[in-house]
C-alpha cells in the first residue's frame, strides 16, 4: 500500500505539531498539518488513515485544558470523525490532544459525552519530567494490538503538562479496566505502589494512556514524539536507551501495511 | 444584561497553594475556598447562559456552577473578597471565553472574569490585610467594590473610557529652565534640561510649539532605554590608586570603544549581522543562520513579578521574530538575581514585595509564557544577594533560526506599514521612560507601566508570520517593544520617512488619545512592511490564524515622520532630528582598592565546609525551576542543564534547532556579581571565562562561539558606579579580543537602585555573559557527570590563592581575599581541551566555578552515582596555596576532566606546556574522598549525603505530596 496519509490538527496554542509531523514522516507517512479553521471546511476525512491531535495549550487552556478545542471539534467535526473511526481510521491524541479527546467524549466511548477528566496535577504546577511507563500485559489490552506492538513492558517517555491527572467515578474506571482500554500506566519499575514523582500527576490507578473499545483511538499524556532520537533521553551518554517513542508512530503506519 | 456565573469544585476543595502562603505569614486554623466568576454582558436568556456554563465553563466531572443576574445579588459576606483586574489590564481568559461563545453562535457584548476568595476562621480586618500581600497584586488587580458595582448596567464601564479628539500643544517656546524641567517631570518624559532646551531650539526654528505626541516621540527615542545614552555618551573617566590619579581618559561612546570594537577587530567570517538588528545573527549551516538576543526586565518584575517576567520573555521572543525578515525562536534561557527569601515579613521595607513572592512570580511568569509559546527554556542561572531586595534582576534570552537570504530587511518608498497581533490598549504607557529612572515608592504606584502577557496571542502572531515569511510576503519586520509603535515605525523607516494614520490602529477599547496609541506598549504586536500586491495573501493567512493585521501607513522618502488622527496632523518631525539625541557627558571614577589576602588555618577535615557550600542557594540545583519549564518541546533536546533524579548538572544546554540536521547549538552563561565588590574588571573577565568554559566543556570550540553582554548596573549619575561600569566594559574588550570570541548583541539596564527614605540600595554591578556555539555534530556534546568507574581524573588549569568573594568566604562572612583572575594561558587551555574532546579523548568534563574543585567533583559524582578519590598534591597550583584554596578557590579557566585509562598518553599530549595534573580516579564506591598534600583524608563523604546537601535548600520550592497514598 502507498504511504498512509496523516492529518494533524492544529489551532491557536498547539505547539508540538511540527515535531509530531516530523515523527510521522520519519516513520514513513505522508502528512498534512492544518489549522482547525481549514479542517472544518473539509467534506470528510476519507482520504486519511490517521488523525492526530498533538500537544500544546490550545486557546491557552484558558477555560480548562483542551476545553475550547474540544467544543469546536464537537461542533464542527462530530459526524465526520465518527465516520472516520467506523471506517477503520486511527486517532492519536497526545497530551493536549488527549485532553481534547477526553473532553469531547471521543474517549473512552466515542459517545461525545465526557465521562473522564484530566484535571490539575496534584502538584498544581506544570512539570516536564521523564517517567517510566508500564505497558499493560494482559492479553485483553487493546492498545497492544496496534499502538504498542513490539515494545518492552517498561518504557521511558517524558511528560510535560499541568493538567494530566486522570479522574472519574468508580464505575467509569471499572469499565475502562474491564474492557482492556488501559494502555499505559506510570510505574516505578518495581511494584504497584507508585507515588510522586513516578506518578507525576496523581492520576487514578496510575493511568497514563487509554484507548477506545476498538483500540484504534489512543490518547496519552506522555510525549512519544519527544523520544524518536536516542539523544532526547537525559541519560543517553551513560546508557543507550532505545528511542521507544518512535515505535508508536511506526506501529500506526505498519497497521496499514 | 449582566449575567454572573460562579464555578466551584464539587468537593469544596481548598486552595492549598494559597493557604500555605498565608500560613507563612503566621495565620493558622482557617479554611480557604475559591470560586471562578465569569461576568457576561449579553441579551441572552437564562437557558443560553446555562448552555455557556455547561459547555464552556465547568468540568462536568469535578465542578458545578450557579447563575445570577448582576455583578452582585447581595452584599458579599465579610468572609469573602472578589478580585478583579484594574480597568485596562488585559484579561486573556475573558478573551478566550468570548471567542468560544462566538463558536456557539451566541452574541455577547463583554466578558469579564473575577475570583472569589472565601475564608472561614479569619476576620474581615485580617482578610483585608492579607489581600495585597498574597491574594492579589494592587498593581494590576483590585477588590471589587460592592457599592460601586452593584448597580452597574454595562461592563464596558469597567474598561472603556471615552475620547474626543483635541490637539494638545505643549507651550515650550516661552518656557524658562524651571518650566522646561517641570514639563519633563509632569509628562513623565525623563528628558533632562539640555535635551529640553535642544527641543525648544528646534521648535523655535519652526516657529511653533510641539504637540504632546511630538514631545513623547522624542522622549521615547532619546530615552536611556532606546537611546542608550550612557553607553553612547561622553565619559570623563579617571582611575585612582592610593589617593593619586593614575589614569585619565575621555571616552567617546563606551559601547563602540570596547564591546563593538572587539567584534570589529576579531572580524569573524561567521558573523552575519551584529549590533545592527533586534538580535545578533551568525552562520549555522549552508542555508541557515541563527540569532540570539538577551534582554532584561528588571523594573517591571519588581512591581509585578508574574507580569514583568512573562512580558520579559515575550518581548525577547519578539526580538527574534523581528530579526532580519523574521527568525523562528527555538530555545530560550533566563538568569535571575534575587534576594534571600527567608527574610521575615516584618523586616521587609514598605512598598516592596516579599522575595518569596518575587521568586515564585518570576518563575511562573517565564514558565507560563515560554511553555505556551512552545519554545523550550533550556538553561539558566539563579543567584542570591540581599542587595537585589528592591531590584531583582530578570534576564531573558531567546535563540532563533532563519534563512540566510532573509537575514536583512529591505525598505523602500511606498512600502505599506502594517501592525499585526494584539490590539492596542493603555497598557505600558511610559515603559521606556520609566525604566530609565530610579524606582521609589511613588513609582511602585505607576500602574500604567506594568503589563500582562498573552502568550497565545504571540503564538498566533508567530504562526501567521512564519507562514507569511515562507511565502516572502513582507520585506522588513520589527517588534513593538519599549515605546510601542513610536519606536518600531520610526526605527524601521529610518533613512526614509513615514506617514501613519493613528486612527487606523485597532484598539482594545475606546478612550485612547492619538498619543496613547502612538506610545502604548501593549504586548504581542509586530510591525512589518509589505507591498500592495501581497495584501490579499497576507490577509488570508492572518484570517485563518485569527490574528488582526492592519495597514496603518506608508513609507515615504521625505525623511519626515508625519502622523495623522482622523485627518488631523498631530506630528511632523524631521527624522534626522529624531535620531540626533544629545550626547550626554558624565563623570566616572574608579578607585582601586587594596586587596588583602584572607588569613585561614588549614583544617583536618572539610566535610562540613563542603556540605554547607553545596547547600548554598547559589550552588544548590534549580531543578525545581527547569522542571516547570517545558525544556523539551520542539524535540531538539540533546543535553539538559539539570536532571532531577539523580541530580545531574551539565555546564550548558545543547539543542538541535533543525531535526533534519545533525548540527547542534550549545548555550551557556557566566555571571558572578560578587567579584564586582572587589574589582568589576575581573568580575567581567571571569563572567566571560565562565561562559566560555561552560560551552567548551560541553564540546564547543572557541572559533564557533559568540557572546552577548547584558549589564545591570546602578545609577550612572554616580561617578563611582559609572567608573565600575567602564572598568567592566574594558575587560569585555580585552577578553573578547584575547579569546577571539566576538560579541554579537547586548543590552544594558541602568538605574537599578531603590530609594527608601534616605537609604539607597544599589545592586552590585552585574554582567551576564551568554555564550552560543555551533556544534558540527550533536554527538560531540559532552556531559558533566562521570561516565565510568576507574577513569582518570585530570584537573586542567592553574589553581591560585583566589578566594576573594568566593562562595567559601562569603559563607563564612570573610570580606578579604584576592579576586580570581583569568589565567594568562586560558586560551591555550580552552583550545587544547576542545581538541581533546574533538578527538574523543574525553569521557566527561565539568568546569570549576562557584565552590571550586570540591563542588565540581561532588556534582560529577552525584550525577553519575560513582565515587572518586582525589589527591590535592597533584593539583597544578601556585606555590602559596593552602588546602582551602585547592578545594574551594574560584580561579577561572579550570576544568575537571574524565579520561579513560587507555587514552592517557594521547590526552596528556594535547596539553604540553600547560598546567595539568592527574589528580585521581573515579570508582564504584559511592564515596568522595579527597586527600590533602600530606596524603591525609580531608574530605570523605558518601554520595547520598552529598545529594542530600544539594537538595535540602530549595525544599519549600519543590512540591511534595502530603502523604504517600498506598494503593
Amino acid at each position: 500500500m502507498a504511504k498512509p496519509n496523516v492529518l494533524i490538527f492544529r489551532t491557536a496554542g498547539t505547539n508540538c505539531d511540527k515535531e509530531t509531523d516530523f515523527a510521522f514522516r520519519k516513520a514513513g507517512a505522508k502528512t498534512e498539518l492544518d489549522h482547525i479553521n481549514l479542517i472544518k471546511q473539509k467534506k470528510d476525512f476519507s482520504s486519511y488513515q490517521i488523525i492526530c491531535i498533538p500537544g500544546g495549550f490550545s486557546y491557552g487552556d484558558d477555560l480548562g485544558a483542551g476545553k475550547i478545542f474540544s467544543l469546536e471539534i464537537i461542533l464542527w467535526l462530530k459526524d465526520k470523525l465518527k465516520k472516520f473511526i467506523e471506517k477503520g481510521g486511527l486517532i492519536l491524541g497526545i497530551c493536549n490532544g488527549f485532553q481534547v479527546l477526553v473532553r469531547s467524549g471521543i474517549l473512552p466511548d466515542l459517545d461525545f459525552t465526557q465521562s473522564l477528566s484530566l484535571i490539575e496535577n496534584d502538584s498544581r504546577r506544570f512539570e516536564d519530567r521523564w517517567v517510566k511507563l508500564k505497558i499493560e500485559t494482559k492479553p485483553s489490552c487493546l492498545a497492544r494490538k496496534i499502538w504498542l506492538k513490539q515494545l518492552p513492558e517498561l518504557i521511558y517517555l517524558p511528560v510535560a503538562h499541568a493538567e494530566g491527572k486522570l479522574f472519574c467515578n468508580q464505575d467509569s474506571l471499572a469499565k475502562i479496566k474491564d474492557n482492556g482500554q488501559i494502555a499505559l500506566r506510570y510505574s516505578n519499575g518495581e511494584d504497584n505502589l507508585v507515588s510522586y514523582p513516578n506518578n507525576p500527576n496523581g492520576s487514578l490507578d496510575n493511568i497514563a494512556g487509554i484507548v477506545d473499545k476498538t483500540g484504534r483511538v489512543f490518547g496519552l499524556m506522555p510525549h512519544p514524539e519527544r523520544f524518536i532520537f536516542w539523544h532526547q533521553h537525559p541519560s543517553w551518554s551513560q546508557e543507550k536507551i532505545d528511542a521507544c517513542g518512535f515505535r508508536f508512530f511506526k506501529n500506526s503506519i505498519n497497521y496499514f501495511k | 444584561m449582566i449575567w454572573r456565573i460562579d464555578v466551584f469544585s464539587k468537593k469544596k476543595e481548598e486552595n492549598e497553594d494559597l493557604k500555605s502562603q498565608i500560613k507563612d505569614l503566621g495565620f493558622q486554623d482557617f479554611s480557604l475556598t475559591t470560586k471562578k466568576v465569569y461576568l457576561i454582558e449579553a441579551e441572552l436568556k437564562l437557558a443560553k447562559i446555562e448552555q455557556v456554563a455547561e459547555k464552556l465553563l465547568i468540568d462536568p466531572i469535578t465542578e458545578q456552577y450557579s447563575v445570577s443576574q448582576g455583578i452582585f445579588t447581595q452584599e458579599p459576606s465579610p468572609q469573602e473578597v472578589m478580585v478583579v483586574y484594574h480597568p485596562g489590564v488585559f484579561d486573556s481568559v475573558a478573551a478566550s471565553l468570548k471567542k468560544a461563545i462566538g463558536d456557539l453562535s451566541l452574541d455577547v457584548t463583554q466578558v469579564h472574569t473575577a475570583t472569589v476568595y472565601h475564608f472561614e476562621g479569619l476576620n474581615q480586618a485580617q482578610i483585608q490585610s492579607l489581600g495585597p500581600k498574597v491574594i492579589y497584586n494592587p498593581v494590576i488587580e483590585q477588590v471589587a467594590d460592592y457599592k460601586k458595582l452593584k448597580d452597574l448596567k454595562s461592563l464596558s464601564q469597567l474598561v472603556a473610557g471615552s475620547y474626543r479628539f483635541e490637539l494638545k500643544l505643549i507651550d515650550i517656546l516661552g518656557a524658562d529652565k524651571e518650566r522646561l524641567k517641570k514639563i519633563s517631570k509632569d509628562g513623565c518624559l525623563a528628558l533632562n534640561i539640555l535635551e529640553m532646551e535642544k527641543i525648544q531650539e528646534y521648535f523655535k526654528k519652526l516657529k511653533r510649539n510641539p504637540t504632546d505626541c511630538e514631545l513623547e516621540t522624542l522622549a521615547v527615542l532619546w530615552s536611556e532605554h532606546c537611546g542608550h545614552k550612557t553607553f553612547s555618551g561622553l565619559i570623563d573617566y579617571k582611575e585612582e590608586k592610593d589617593g593619586k590619579t593614575i589614569k585619565k581618559e575621555r571616552i567617546n561612546n563606551l559601547l563602540k570603544s570596547t564591546i563593538m570594537k572587539a567584534t570589529k577587530e576579531i572580524d569573524s567570517s561567521e558573523c552575519v549581522s551584529v549590533f545592527d538588528d533586534n538580535s545578533g545573527i551568525v552562520k549555522f549551516d549552508q542555508g541557515q543562520n541563527i540569532c540570539f538576543k538577551v534582554e532584561t526586565h528588571n523594573h517591571p518584575s519588581s512591581l509585578e513579578p508574574y507580569g514583568g517576567a512573562s512580558t520579559g520573555i515575550g518581548g525577547v521572543i519578539r526580538d527574534v521574530l523581528g530579526t532580519g525578515c523574521g527568525f523562528k525562536p527555538f530555545a530560550s534561557i533566563d538568569a535571575f538575581c534575587f534576594s534571600n527569601w527567608q527574610i521575615e515579613d516584618k523586616k521587609l521595607p514598605k512598598g516592596l514585595l516579599h522575595p518569596r513572592r518575587i521568586i515564585k512570580g518570576v518563575v511562573s511568569g517565564v514558565r507560563d509564557y515560554g511553555n505556551r509559546m512552545g519554545i523550550p527554556t533550556v538553561a539558566g542561572s539563579v543567584l542570591f544577594d540581599d542587595r537585589f531586595l528592591g531590584n531583582p534582576l530578570v534576564y531573558c534570552g531567546t535563540l532563533g533560526i532563519g534563512s540566510a537570504d532573509k537575514s536583512f530587511k529591505k525598505v523602500k518608498k511606498g512600502d505599506l506599514i502594517v501592525v499585526c497581533g494584539a490590539r492596542t490598549g493603555k497598557d505600558g504607557i511610559h515603559g521606556a521612560t520609566f525604566s530609565s529612572q530610579e524606582l521609589d515608592q511613588e513609582a511602585m504606584g505607576l500602574r500604567g507601566a506594568v503589563q500582562i502577557g498573552n502568550p497565545i496571542e504571540e503564538k498566533k502572531v508567530t504562526d501567521a508570520l512564519m507562514q507569511a515569511q515562507a511565502k516572502d510576503l513582507f520585506t522588513a519586520i520589527t517588534d513593538c517593544g519599549a515605546g510601542g509603535l513610536s519606536s518600531a515605525v520610526t526605527e524601521l523607516a529610518k533613512g526614509y520617512g513615514a506617514k501613519v494614520d493613528l486612527d487606523k490602529v485597532p484598539l482594545k477599547y475606546k478612550g485612547l488619545s492619538y498619543t496613547d496609541i502612538w506610545i502604548s506598549e501593549s504586548q504581542e504586536r509586530m510591525v512589518f512592511f509589505t507591498q500592495e500586491d501581497k495584501l490579499k495573501e497576507l490577509e488570508d493567512i492572518f484570517a485563518q490564524e485569527e490574528v488582526d493585521m492592519t495597514v496603518i501607513g506608508e513609507v515615504t522618502d521625505s525623511n519626515e515622520l508625519v502622523l495623522f488622527y482622523q485627518n488631523n496632523k498631530v506630528a511632523e518631525l524631521d527624522m534626522d532630528f529624531i535620531f540626533s539625541s544629545l550626547q550626554v557627558s558624565k563623570k566616572a571614577i574608579w578607585i582601586d582598592k587594596k586587596q588583602k589576602k584572607e588569613q585561614l588555618k588549614e583544617k583536618d577535615n572539610y566535610n562540613s565546609d563542603l556540605t554547607a557550600i553545596l547547600s548554598s542557594a547559589n550552588i544548590a540545583p534549580k531543578d525545581w525551576i527547569l522542571d516547570q519549564y517545558d525544556h523539551e518541546v520542539q524535540g531538539g533536546s540533546v543535553l539538559k542543564t539539570i536532571n532531577n533524579s539523580p541530580i545531574r548538572v551539565n555546564d550548558a544546554a545543547v539543542v538541535r534547532p533543525k531535526l533534519s540536521s545533525e548540527k547542534a547549538v550549545v548555550v551557556g552563561c557566566g555571571i558572578n556579581p560578587f567579584y564586582s565588590d572587589i574589582d568589576p574588571y575581573w568580575m567581567a573577565a571571569s563572567a566571560i571565562d565562565e561562559a566560555l568554559r561552560n560551552v567548551v566543556s560541553t564540546g564547543a570550540s572557541l572559533d564557533k562561539t559568540f557572546i552577548l553582554d547584558n549589564f545591570s548596573w546602578g545609577s550612572p549619575e554616580d561617578p563611582q558606579v559609572l567608573g565600575s561600569l567602564v572598568r567592566a566594559a574594558k575587560a569585555c574588550y580585552d577578553y573578547s579580543v584575547y579569546f577571539g570570541v566576538p560579541f554579537i548583541s547586548g543590552k544594558d539596564s541602568l538605574y537599578n537602585e531603590y530609594n527608601l527614605g534616605n537609604n539607597k540600595i544599589t545592586i552590585p554591578g552585574t554582567l551576564l555573559i551568554s555564550a552560543m556555539s555551533v556544534l558540527d555534530n550533536w554527538q560531540l556534546a559532552l556531559t558533566s557527570s562521570f561516565l565510568d568507574q576507574d577513569s582518570l581524573i585530570y584537573l586542567v588549569g592553574l589553581t591560585k590563592p583566589e578566594l576573594g568573594q568566593s562562595e567559601y568566604l562569603r559563607q563564612k562572612g570573610i570580606k578579604q581575599g584576592l579576586v580570581p583572575k583569568v589565567e594568562p594561558k586560558a586560551k591555550d587551555i580552552f583550545v587544547s581541551l576542545s581538541n581533546a574532546i574533538g578527538k574523543k579523548l574525553v569521557s566527561s568534563c565539568h568546569d570549576l566555578s562557584e565552590g571550586g574543585l570540591a563542588v565540581a567533583a561532588s556534582e560529577m559524582c552525584v550525577g553519575s552515582g560513582l565515587g572518586a578519590s582525589l589527591f590535592l598534591e597533584e593539583v597544578p597550583a601556585q606555590e602559596n596555596t593552602q588546602d582551602q584554596h585547592l578545594l574551594f578557590a574560584e580561579s577561572p579557566s579550570r576544568f575537571l576532566v574524565e579520561v579513560a585509562k587507555e587514552k592517557k598518553q594521547e590526552f596528556e599530549k594535547q596539553f604540553q606546556g600547560l598546567p595539568i595534573g592527574l589528580i585521581g580516579c573515579s570508582c564504584s564506591d559511592k564515596q568522595l574522598t579527597i586527600y590533602n598534600k600530606k596524603s591525609v583524608k580531608v574530605v570523605d563523604i558518601s554520595l547520598s549525603s552529598l545529594e542530600e546537601s544539594l537538595r535540602k535548600t530549595f525544599k519549600e520550592f519543590r512540591w511534595k505530596p502530603k502523604e504517600t497514598k498506598a494503593k
